[in-house]
C-alpha cells in the first residue's frame, strides 16, 4: 500500500518544538533551514486552535538556518555559535536543541556540539527529530527521552504528588485546558497533581517529575516510552488509563483507576464522582429533550481523529451518549507494535458495541471510503478541518476537534472529564441545531 | 538585460539578482550601493528561524483551483496543504465554486527512502494524485531532504509524460537553495512560465494582475472597466486555462515588486506582454504612477488623466484632517522590501516620520535588470534618508531598534511579527492586506486604521504591562547590529565600524 500522506493531520518530528514550547521558558534551538520552525509552527498552532505565540514564537526560536554553504561544508560550527549566542541574547531557563533533515543528512556531529556546553549556565540537551523519522507525535517522545536522559535527576519522593502524562501539546488544540481539567480530577481526590506543560510549570515542574510518587497516562500509546523509562530511572509506578476521559463513564472510571492506584480511600473516589455525575445530570436532565428530540441529530457517526480523541470521543458517544460508530479512523500515524492493543480498546464499548477502526494517514483515501458508506440518515463527523467540505458534501454535521482545527479559536477549552462532556455536547448541538430537518 | 527563461531550474536570488539579507546603513546609502552594483550582504553569527522559499513556492502554486501540488519531501514539508487548503477553500465560497479540499499530496519521505531513494514513490503519488482528482496540472516540488539525497524529480516527471494527460512540473524549492525566501515565488512562476503558459493565439483586453489573495478584486474590476480592460488576478482564484493564457494579454501588474519580478519580466520577455513597472499602487503617489504608468501601456493615458483629474479631489479635506492628527507621529517599518519601501512613501503622505525600516531582504535590481523604483523614488527626494536595515526577519534585532528609538507605532505585514512591539507597549498594525492603502480611498481606510490604533490603547497598554519578554537585559544593551558580520561570508562578530554606523543612524 502506498506510504502517501494527503490532507496532513500533523507534521514532521522538528514539530516536537512546540511540545519544548509547551514548557514555560524552554527555548527550541533548531538546527534545520530557514523555514522549518515557522512552516511546522503554523500547521499545528496557528491553524490548529489559533495559538502561534507565547512567551516565544517560531519568531524567536534560535536556527541555524542552514543554507547551500552548510549543506556542502557542514554546519556543526553553525549550530555552536547559535548555541552560544542563544544562550547570551535570549532569557530562557533551558535549551533545547533540535536536528532537522538537512543537517542529519550532511552528518554534523550535533551530540557533540551540544555536549561542549555541558558547563553552561543554563541546561541545553538535544532531541535528534529530523524530519524523515516520523511525525510530531514521534518528535514529542524524543523529546520527553531527551528531558530524562539528560536533564532530570532524582529527588526525595513526595506522597502524593503525581505526574500527569496526556495528549500531546498543540497537536492536541486543547492540550492546556485538558491538562487543567485532569489536574482538578486528580485534585479532588485529595492528590497533588504535577503536569510539566503549560504557564507557570517550567524548570520547577520538571524537577518534581523525579519527586512523583505515581505516574498517571492517560493516552492510548504516547508518554508510554516516557512513563516506563521514569520507572526504570527513578523507580515510579505508573497507571496507565487508555485516553483522555470525557463523561461520566470514562471519567468514573477513571477516578477509580487513580483512587486505587494512589492508594485514595474509596469514600472519596465515591464522593468526587458522585458531586461530578450529579451536576453533570442536572444540566443533561434539562436538556433530554433535546438530545431526544431534535430531528436533524445523527444516529450515527464516524471520527477521523489521533489515537486518543477518536477513542475517548467514542467511548463517550457509545457509553454515555446511546449514538453509534460507524467505521472509526486514527490519523496519528500509530507505530505498529501499539496498533493491535488499541485497535482492542475499540472492542470493549458498553452493551457489546465493536468498532471497526483503521489506522491511516491517506486523507484523501479515507474521504473516498466515507462517501460510500451508508450511515442510515445523517452522519455526525468528529474530525479535523479536512472533513468540512466532506460533511458538507454528505449533509452532515462536522465538528473539529482534531488537527488541524483551523476555523476555531481555543483558548482553554477542554472536552475531558464531566465538564468537558457539557463541552462536547454544546459543540455538537451548536451544530447540529443550525439544521431543523 | 534579458532573463535567461532556458534553464531547467531557476536560480536563487543571490546568485540571480545579488539579493541579500544582511545589511545596516542608510535608505540613501543602500540606494547608491545598487545602482553602483555595490551592495554586499553580510551574515549573522547569530540568527532566528525565518522562513523558506518552499512555503512561497507552495503556496503560490497551490492556489492555482484546478492544479494538484506533490511534495516531494518528509511529512512536514507538505504543512503548507493546511493554510493553503483553508484560503482556497475560501477562494471557492467566494467565487461560487464548488467547494472541495486542496489537491496537495506529500510522498512522506521515510529513513529508508533517504537511504534507497524513492522515486517509485514519488511516481506512484503523481499517479495516484491523477486517478484522485485528474487534476488539469500537477506541479512536483522538491524539498531539503529530497535535493540532499539526490533525487531526480525530473526524471520521474518524463518518464510520467506519455501517461498522464496534463502538465507536470517539476519546481525546484528546496528550502536550503537560498535564504531569501521570495526566490520560492521566482520557482512557482517558472513553473507556470516553462511548463503551463502557451504561445498567445490572439491578443485579448485582458490585464495579468499578479497578487496575493485579491481582496480588492471587485473594486479593480469596477476600475479597469472604466479603461476598457479586464484583469485577471492570478494566483490564487486562477485556472491553468486561465494562466496558460496570459501570453494573450495586453499588460501585466504586480501588487508587489518582489512578487511579479520573474513572471512579469519573463511574459514581457518571451512573448511581448509589457510589464508596468512602477511604484506600487499604496497612497497617492504610488497608485497614481501605476495608473499612469498602466494606462500608457494599454493606450489609455488620457482616460487615466481624466480618472485621476475626478477622483483626487473627492479625498483632499479628509486626508488634510487625517494629517493633521496623525502629524509627528514616529513609526518603525518592519515588512518585506516590496512593501517597506512603498509604505515609507505611504506614511509620509499621511504625515508619519519613519525613523528606521527593516526589509526582510533587497533586490538590488529587477529581473528586468531595473533598478527598484520605488526606491529611486524615495532616495532621488522623496523622503528624508533613514537608517535602513536588512534582516531575514530577525526578531531580536527589531526589538532592539524598538526598544531603543520607541516609536509610537510599528507596521508589519508578516505572520507573528506583529505582537513584539506591542509587548513593548507601542501600538502595532498589521499590514498584511497586499490592499491596504490601495488608491484613494484606501489611503483614507489606512490613515483611520492607524489613528485608531493609536488612540484606543487599551489593549495594548495592559497587554504589556502583563507580559515578559523572551530577551535578556544584556541584549537590550548591544546595538541591533551586534550579530551582523562586516563582510559576505564572514561569521565572525560584528566589527565596531558597523555598530557605530547605525548608532550614528539613529540620531
Amino acid at each position: 500500500m502506498s506510504d502517501l500522506v494527503e490532507a496532513p493531520r500533523f507534521v514532521c518530528a522538528l514539530g516536537a518544538i512546540k511540545s519544548v514550547q509547551a514548557i514555560d521558558r524552554a527555548v527550541p534551538v533548531l538546527h534545520s533551514g530557514p523555514g522549518c520552525g515557522a512552516k511546522l509552527a503554523n500547521g499545528i498552532s496557528e491553524q490548529n486552535g489559533g495559538s502561534p505565540s507565547g512567551y516565544i514564537s517560531p519568531q524567536i526560536y534560535p536556527c541555524s538556518n542552514i543554507g547551500e554553504r552548510e549543506v556542502v561544508f557542514g554546519g556543526a560550527e553553525r549550530l555552536r555559535q547559535t548555541i552560544e549566542n542563544a544562550l547570551k541574547v535570549i532569557d530562557g531557563d533551558i535549551f533545547v536543541a533540535l536536528t532537522g533533515c538537512t543537517t542529519a543528512l550532511v552528518g554534523d556531529d550535533a551530540e557533540e556540539v551540544v555536549r561542549s556546553f555541558k558547563g553552561a549556565d543554563k541546561p541545553v540537551i538535544l532531541a535528534d527529530t529530523p524530519g524523515f523519522i516520523g511525525n510530531n507525535i514521534r518528535g514529542h517522545e524524543i523529546v520527553l527521552d531527551a528531558l530524562i536522559d539528560q536533564y532530570m535527576k532524582g529527588a526525595k519522593v513526595e506522597p502524593g504528588l503525581v505526574n500527569i502524562w496526556a495528549t500531546v501539546p498543540y497537536q492536541d488544540a486543547f492540550w492546556h485546558g485538558n491538562l487543567r481539567a485532569l489536574e482538578r480530577l486528580v485534585a479532588s481526590l485529595g492528590l497533588r497533581p504535577n503536569t510539566i506543560f503549560g504557564p507557570r510549570k517550567g524548570l520547577a515542574a520538571l524537577d518534581r517529575v523525579s519527586a512523583a510518587s505515581l505516574n498517571i497516562l492517560a493516552s492510548p500509546w504516547v508518554g508510554l516510552g516516557a512513563v516506563h523509562k521514569l520507572e526504570a530511572k527513578f523507580g515510579t509506578p505508573y497507571l496507565h488509563y487508555p485516553t483522555i476521559p470525557i463523561g461520566p463513564h470514562a471519567t468514573g472510571e477513571f477516578l477509580r483507576a487513580v483512587g486505587t492506584a494512589a492508594g485514595v480511600p474509596d469514600s472519596r473516589v465515591e464522593a468526587a464522582i458522585r458531586d461530578g455525575e450529579e451536576e453533570y445530570y442536572y444540566y443533561i436532565e434539562r436538556s433530554a429533550d433535546v438530545f431526544l428530540e431534535t430531528r436533524a441529530m445523527a444516529r450515527r457517526f464516524v471520527i477521523i481523529a489521533d489515537s486518543d480523541y477518536t477513542l475517548a470521543v467514542s467511548r463517550f458517544l457509545i457509553n454515555d451518549m446511546g449514538l453509534f460508530p460507524s467505521k472509526l479512523y486514527i490519523t496519528d500515524d500509530a507505530p505498529i507494535e501499539h496498533r493491535g492493543r488499541v485497535a482492542g480498546y475499540f472492542a470493549e464499548f458498553l452493551h457489546g458495541i465493536k468498532a471497526e477502526v483503521e489506522f491511516s494517514a491517506d486523507g484523501g483515501r479515507i474521504h473516498e471510503e466515507i462517501t460510500n458508506t451508508d450511515f442510515y440518515g445523517r452522519p455526525l463527523i468528529l474530525g479535523s478541518y479536512w472533513e468540512r467540505s466532506l460533511a458538507k458534501e454528505l449533509r452532515g454535521h462536522y465538528v473539529g476537534l482534531a488537527m488541524p482545527v483551523v476555523d476555531r479559536l481555543i483558548l482553554d477549552r477542554s472536552y475531558v472529564g464531566y465538564e468537558g462532556a457539557l463541552r462536547l455536547l454544546e459543540d455538537i448541538y451548536g451544530v447540529v441545531l443550525e439544521t431543523f430537518i | 538585460m534579458a532573463m535567461n527563461l532556458e534553464v531547467t531550474e531557476v536560480m536563487g536570488r543571490e546568485n540571480r539578482l545579488g539579493s541579500i539579507s544582511g545589511y545596516c546603513g542608510s535608505l540613501r546609502d543602500l540606494s547608491c550601493k545598487a545602482r553602483c552594483g555595490g551592495v554586499k550582504g553580510r551574515e549573522r553569527c547569530f540568527s532566528q528561524d525565518s522562513l523558506c522559499n518552499a512555503a512561497c513556492a507552495q503556496g503560490t502554486l497551490s492556489l492555482i483551483m484546478d492544479a494538484a501540488i506533490v511534495n516531494h519531501g518528509p511529512v512536514g514539508c507538505a504543512v503548507d496543504a493546511i493554510g493553503s487548503n483553508f484560503v482556497l477553500r475560501t477562494m471557492q465560497r467566494l467565487s461560487g465554486a464548488p467547494e472541495h479540499n486542496i489537491r496537495f499530496l506529500s510522498t512522506n519521505l521515510r529513513e529508508s527512502d533517504t537511504v534507497f531513494g524513492a522515486s517509485e514513490k514519488l511516481k506512484e503519488t503523481i499517479r495516484e494524485t491523477w486517478r484522485r482528482y485528474e487534476p488539469a496540472a500537477i506541479f512536483v516540488c522538491s524539498s531539503c531532504a529530497s535535493a540532499v539525497i539526490g533525487e531526480d524529480i525530473r526524471a520521474v516527471v518524463s518518464d510520467l509524460k506519455g501517461e498522464i494527460p496534463v502538465p507536470i512540473s517539476p519546481v525546484s524549492c528546496e528550502g536550503f537553495k537560498s535564504k531569501v525566501w521570495a526566490s520560492g515565488f521566482d520557482a512557482a512562476f517558472h513553473a507556470i512560465l516553462t511548463d503551463i503558459v502557451k504561445p498567445p493565439a490572439k491578443k485579448t483586453n485582458v490585464v495579468n494582475f499578479i497578487n496575493f489573495f485579491g481582496s480588492a478584486k471587485k473594486e479593480i474590476a469596477e476600475l479597469f472597466a472604466r479603461f476598457g480592460v479586464e484583469p485577471y488576478f492570478l494566483t490564487a482564484g486562477s485556472s491553468i486555462e486561465g494562466l496558460s493564457r496570459l501570453s494573450e494579454s495586453i499588460a501585466t501588474v504586480s501588487i508587489c515588486g518582489t512578487l511579479g519580478t520573474y513572471l512579469g519580466t519573463g511574459l514581457e520577455q518571451k512573448y511581448g506582454v509589457p510589464y508596468v513597472q512602477s511604484m506600487r499602487p499604496h497612497g497617492i503617489a504610488g497608485y497614481e504612477d501605476w495608473l499612469r504608468q498602466l494606462g500608457s501601456a494599454i493606450g489609455k493615458a488620457a482616460e487615466v488623466e481624466a480618472y485621476i483629474a475626478e477622483e483626487r479631489p473627492k479625498i483632499e479635506d479628509e486626508l488634510q484632517r487625517l494629517r493633521s492628527r496623525l502629524k509627528g507621529l514616529r513609526a518603525v517599518i518592519g515588512m518585506g522590501p516590496g512593501y517597506s519601501f512603498n509604505f515609507i512613501r505611504v506614511l509620509g503622505e499621511l504625515g508619519i516620520e519613519v525613523v528606521w525600516t527593516s526589509a526582510w531582504h533587497f533586490d538590488p535590481r529587477y529581473d528586468s535588470g531595473a533598478n527598484v523604483p520605488e526606491l529611486e523614488f524615495l532616495a532621488g527626494g522623496g523622503a528624508e534618508d533613514i537608517p535602513f536595515t536588512v534582516s531575514d526577519q530577525q526578531n531580536f534585532e527589531v526589538m532592539n531598534v524598538l526598544n531603543t528609538l520607541k516609536p509610537d507605532i510599528y507596521f508589519s505585514r508578516h505572520p507573528g511579527t506583529t505582537v513584539w512591539a506591542l509587548k513593548l507597549g507601542y501600538a502595532s498594525l498589521c499590514v498584511n492586506d497586499e490592499y491596504t492603502a490601495f488608491g484613494y480611498k484606501g489611503i483614507v481606510n489606512f490613515g483611520t486604521m492607524i489613528l485608531d490604533s493609536i488612540t484606543n490603547r487599551s489593549f495594548a497598554e495592559l497587554f504589556a504591562k502583563r507580559s515578559r519578554l523572551p530577551y535578556t537585559e544584556w541584549w537590550f544593551q548591544q546595538d541591533h547590529a551586534h550579530f551582523l558580520a562586516e563582510e559576505a561570508g564572514s561569521r565572525a562578530a560584528a566589527s565596531e565600524p558597523a555598530a557605530a554606523a547605525i548608532g550614528a543612524a539613529h540620531e
